[in-house]
């Protein structure tokens, strides 16, 4: 169980890590700076298992991969948002940073709620109000990279075929 | 049978294919920079496998580049030594990604070609597929060979009639960003065409496809005609892999269509803080910047700064406001020097950078402080991205910014133009 950090619509990779700082790829030092200019409480208060809630088209922007790997390295256990922009959907399913695409919960779920989500399942609980969402499937390959932990950890044991097999 | 993305990828599948499925193709080249690549190379050591086909690898500093500081320099460093551990023949050092990668000739007709950078949609103008990735998948792509790619649907932007004097393809496609939002296109095609496309010269086209990203579409196609021939032939090496084939759609089925007449509209400015903030100029009119910044992906070629020439020639920039060129690569550098355009803008009160992003995203060449505003021929109007997030860009045409420039105040081109 973790507490819900919220975000608007079109919450684009510059608001999530500004350009300056990618010039690291260590997670850690990017976390320091996830979401300084929109909430910089953020990166100081969030604790693990918290997750970020988010509205449409998360992500949008550049191709950025430290914008995911700057949320994996908070800690935060998942985002769950109304949509994803698609680059951020293929990045943070390759690095492996689970996102639960989730319109209903988007909406209702306020900043602070207490949030329990099954990764497994895609439900996901808000302790707070009571009220339970159901996350929209993943397609099948894209769950084969997700359930290896993403893309890398794949490769290693797979070849690129296998994806569609 | 299909759309033009159905058709290019049905061409590289061997099959004929349809929105919806999930294909594994083979690509073409592999495009990344010293921001991306240093996350591409962690991820190829950890696969631990060996590069598939070296010749597919294109890599380029731009981004952070002459490096601004120590960690940039870090970056360049570690990339150009996997440069030479892995002996790749493609590192280029004189331009913006994209530009650099269609004057190259990387960029024909029916390639695909994946790039660790958003705006690698831009090489759709060609009548390629590009599109943008992360690291991780160039990564991943270097050891492969290959990509998955979901066939997306289409969404046709039908463009009519001919454009006013002083309204440019940046007008244009700002004003469809306006209208269809900056989550209009996400995981569609956004297939350009009709009368105003098919006249336009490559330059003008190129911002359709690049802009496509700011919609968040996966690619922005346009079929290859004789002007895309044309191009390749004169203005690029082509890599020796023509003769092309002028793929087409081809009885299509579209999501949607958008039909726009270009004939009545007038300069447009996406205004801070997002793409689709979109007012006919006149609305903003008058508002003061601090800054004109004329470069990047979007408008900085040739072209772009003969216009921009062409309307400071003999007058003086406002002194109070920072006006800041930076060409979009060194042959563009070069021409313009050779005709003497470099010479005006800097006699105008320009200061000429040398090629690279530098400033679009912030990192060097033009960052803004707190309550400062850019009018910019960028492509991106994110809170922050050119530096303090108090500060704010409205996106334009070149010749919106050469007014702007002379003026220290949102200026209509037309009434400069009309008395050159």
């Amino acid at each position: 169980m973790g507490k819900a950090w919220t975000f608007g619509e079109n919450m684009n990779t510059d608001e999530i890590i500004p350009g300056r700082y990618n010039i690291t790829i260590d997670p850690i030092e990017l976390a320091k700076n996830v979401f300084c200019e929109v909430k910089p409480e953020y990166a100081r208060d969030v604790k693990p298992g918290d997750v970020i809630v988010g509205g449409q088209n998360f992500g949008c922007g550049s191709s950025r991969e430290h914008a995911p790997i700057a949320i994996k390295g908070s800690q935060a256990k998942c985002v769950i948002a109304a949509s994803f922009a698609r680059i951020f959907f293929r990045n943070a399913i390759n690095i492996g940073l689970p996102i639960l695409e989730c319109p209903e919960a988007a909406a209702d779920i306020t900043e602070g709620d207490e949030i329990e989500v099954n990764l497994s399942t895609g439900e996901i609980f808000n302790r707070t109000n009571g009220h339970q969402y159901q996350s929209r499937p993943l397609p099948e390959f894209v769950l084969k990279i997700a359930e290896a932990g993403g893309i890398v950890s794949f490769l290693k044991e797979h070849d690129i075929q296998d994806l569609l097999v | 049978m299909g759309t033009l993305i159905e058709e290019i990828f049905s061409r590289k599948s061997g099959r004929t294919v349809q929105a919806g499925e999930i294909l594994l193709l083979d690509v073409d080249y592999i495009m990344s920079h010293d921001n991306t690549t240093p996350l591409a190379i962690k991820a190829f050591r950890e696969i631990g496998k060996p590069i598939l086909d070296k010749n597919r690898i294109v890599l380029h500093l731009d981004h952070a580049y002459p490096a601004p500081n120590v960690m940039a320099a870090e970056n360049h460093r570690k990339i150009i030594d996997f440069v030479k551990e892995q002996d790749l023949p493609y590192l280029f050092q004189q331009g913006v990604c994209h530009q650099v990668m269609i004057e190259e000739g990387f960029v024909t007709p029916g390639s695909i070609i994946i790039g660790a950078d958003s705006h690698s949609n831009t090489y759709g103008a060609m009548g390629a597929f590009g599109t943008g990735l992360g690291s991780t998948e160039i990564g991943v792509a270097w050891v492969t060979g290959k990509c998955w790619f979901k066939v997306p649907e289409t969404i046709r932007v039908e463009l009519h009639g001919r454009t006013q004097p002083g309204v440019y393809a940046k007008d244009v496609m700002i004003h469809i960003a306006g209208l269809l939002g900056m989550d209009g296109g996400t995981y569609r095609s956004v297939e350009f065409g009709g009368e105003y496309i098919d006249g336009l010269p490559m330059h003008e086209r190129i911002i359709f496809p690049n802009m496509s990203t700011e919609i968040g579409a996966k690619c922005g196609l346009m079929a290859a005609d004789h002007v895309t021939l044309d191009y390749l032939e004169n203005e690029t090496p082509a890599r020796g892999r023509g003769p092309f084939e002028q793929i087409r759609p081809l009885n299509p089925r579209y999501e949607r269509v958008l039909e726009l007449d270009v004939s009545p509209l007038a300069p447009q400015v996406a205004c801070h803080p997002d793409v689709d903030n979109v007012k006919p100029l006149e609305q903003v009119e008058g508002l003061e910047v601090q800054e004109v910044y004329i470069g990047t992906c979007t408008n900085a070629r040739y072209e772009d700064l003969e216009i921009v020439a062409n309307m400071l020639r003999g007058k003086k920039v406002n002194p109070y406001t920072r006006v800041i060129v930076t060409p979009a690569s060194a042959r563009i550098y070069k021409k313009a020097l050779k005709s003497g355009l470099i010479e005006i803008l800097m006699d105008a009160g320009c200061t000429v950078t040398g090629t690279g992003c530098g400033a679009c995203i912030g990192r060097h060449g033009g960052i803004l402080a707190p309550g400062e505003r850019a009018l910019t021929t960028m492509n991106r109007n994110f809170i922050g991205r050119m530096g303090s997030p108090l500060s704010e860009i409205y996106l334009a045409s070149p010749a919106t910014a050469a007014a702007t420039a002379l003026t220290g105040r949102i200026t209509d081109p037309r009434g400069i133009l009309e008395n050159l």
